[in-house]
């Protein structure tokens, strides 16, 4: 492959993290590289959200260091990161609940480096199902919707990387069919890497051209996507029951 | 015939007052979750501005409405920035340094300009409904209410600073994945509540007397309309005053103005206890 010549978009090097005292990350090291799809399989309490939420800032770094594009930005709060091009939903979506789908996208637009209308005009072509919903509130949408929302909100601000926190967490699986379905569109027709956390081993399959393997704050392993859809040796590796 | 118009132009009196002397605290305390104890002293200096600028020669317009709120909103931005910024999510704190600064800029009034009552004659004189006489000053506090509510609104509804300020309400860790410098926008909106403090004192100031204690009268009524509101600043203000107003005038057309204060209180506690997140915590949730 000739992309591994690539330098990475996003380095992680020795990351350690936590919620006070209490340790969570104990040496992540990992590397995206421009346009890569990364998955990060891991079950519950193995660090996937601390993983995200140190990327973006909102935890700070122990030790360990991130690099975004060649700039070390371990340091940096989260309005610099996203402004420097790393997108972020969140687990549980965090819409803004009172605002409008249009007053959410409208927020999204804010790092967009094009007009408005012609922004969420642009995502509402990928988002056709939003469009019947724009002057609704965001908290009257499904989950669902509510997760197709925050990534076109995320998505407006035209970030060089996406970093995704469990998108098919309590959704219908027609949606998370959808949600695949865009991402991978999204990725070839904007070159947008992403790195993913997910338990879900049908979109952590159907997206992650590699999937690292998380386990107690280190990640443990590599392997293909073709390994991690033999539910059998994913089960020995990351002792998902 | 008569008396019930002038009871009703007092009524509606009565609610603008306290609009204005909320509105400036509910912006701060409907975004920031801050409880400012200075918001009384706010006012006090807003009133004091419009005394000096009146004073020098300024004309009394501009002095009543236009000076005080960019004098009192920029001393709000200077003490966010070197007080305030330190203490936010924690609210005991924010109480305890919003009392302290409140303290000095009594002091500090005291001090510059002594313990002493001064007044700034009222612009416009007076029209008659039927056999009563009633102040057309009345008219302007009625007019400046209605525009600072109604600018609130705007502004929140239709500018992308509002919206900015909305989100970040709701969510600021979110909105700062999507670029907003949170900081900036508490910043922006303190020095903004401040300067409806400092509105409201200037325009307070001609029928009421301007002194370093003033504020007191205020902060209680305020802060109960703050806290009967709600989390909707324009609605939750805006029903709450006319609430509040409307029990507070009628019963001290008929008791007397001191009467009229504890109905105003009771029926606070009595509202407070069945919607104990404000009137528009129940209802009207999506509303501004």
């Amino acid at each position: 492959m000739t992309a591994s010549a690539s330098p990475p978009l996003l380095s992680v090097e020795g990351l350690h993290s936590g919620y006070g005292r209490i340790p969570i990350l104990g040496g992540v090291t990992l590397a995206v590289r421009p346009g890569e799809f990364v998955g990060i399989l891991g079950h519950n309490g193995m660090g996937k959200t601390t993983l995200l939420r140190t990327l973006m800032g909102y935890l700070p770094a122990t030790a360990g260091e991130v690099r975004f594009e060649g700039a070390d930005i371990t340091r940096r709060s989260p309005t610099a990161r996203a402004r420097m091009g790393l997108g972020y939903v969140p687990q549980g979506r965090e819409i803004f609940p009172a605002l409008s789908v249009r007053e959410n996208l409208r927020m999204g637009c804010l790092l967009s480096k094009r007009g408005e209308d012609e922004t969420i005009a642009d995502i509402l072509a990928t988002f056709p199902r939003l469009k019947a919903y724009l002057d609704r509130p965001g908290g009257a949408l499904s989950g669902g919707e509510q997760q197709l929302l925050a990534l076109a909100r995320c998505l407006c601000g035209g970030p060089t990387i996406l970093l995704l926190d469990e998108p098919t967490e309590g959704i219908q699986p027609s949606i998370i069919e959808e949600i695949i379905e865009i991402l991978l569109r999204i990725g070839r027709e904007r070159g947008i890497a992403l790195l993913l956390v997910e338990q879900n081993l049908t979109c952590i399959t159907g997206l992650s051209e590699r999937i690292l393997i998380l386990q107690k704050g280190v990640i443990t392993r590599e392997v293909p996507p073709e390994v991690a859809r033999d539910r059998s040796l994913i089960d020995e590796f990351v002792g998902m029951a | 015939m008569d008396l019930a118009g002038l009871l009703a132009f007092n009524v509606i009196t009565g609610i603008a007052t306290l609009v204005l002397i909320t509105l400036g605290l509910g912006v701060i305390y409907g975004m920031m979750r801050i409880i400012n104890l200075a918001h009384g002293e706010f006012m006090m200096l807003g009133a004091y501005t419009a005394v000096m600028a009146s004073g020098a020669g300024v004309n009394i317009w501009i002095a009543m409405l236009v000076l005080p709120p960019l004098v009192v909103g920029a001393i709000g931005l200077i003490l966010e920035r070197t007080v305030i910024r330190f203490l936010y999510g924690r609210m005991m704190d924010t109480m305890l340094a919003t009392w302290g600064i409140s303290l000095g800029l009594i002091g500090l009034i005291t001090t510059l300009y002594g313990n002493v009552v001064r007044g700034v004659s009222t612009p416009v004189g007076s029209f008659d409904i039927g056999r009563y006489g009633a102040s057309l000053y009345s008219l302007v506090i009625v007019a400046t209410a209605l525009a600072a509510l109604g600018a609130m609104f705007l502004v929140l509804r239709f500018t992308k600073f509002g919206l900015i300020l909305r989100a970040t309400m709701q969510n600021p860790r979110m909105a700062a994945a999507l670029g907003v410098q949170p900081n900036r926008i508490y910043m922006a909106t303190f020095a903004l509540g401040a300067a409806l403090a400092g509105l409201a004192g200037g325009v307070l100031a001609p029928i009421s007397g301007v002194s370093p204690a003033m504020g007191a009268a205020y902060i209680a009524r305020a802060f109960i309309t703050v806290l009967g509101g709600g989390p909707a600043i324009v609605t939750g203000t805006g029903l709450a005053s006319s609430l509040f107003g409307v029990i507070n005038e009628l019963v001290s057309f008929k008791t007397t103005p001191v009467i009229g204060d504890v109905a105003l209180l009771v029926a606070a506690i009595l509202l407070i206890r069945v919607l104990p997140q404000g009137i528009t915590g129940r209802y009207l949730r999506r509303s501004l």
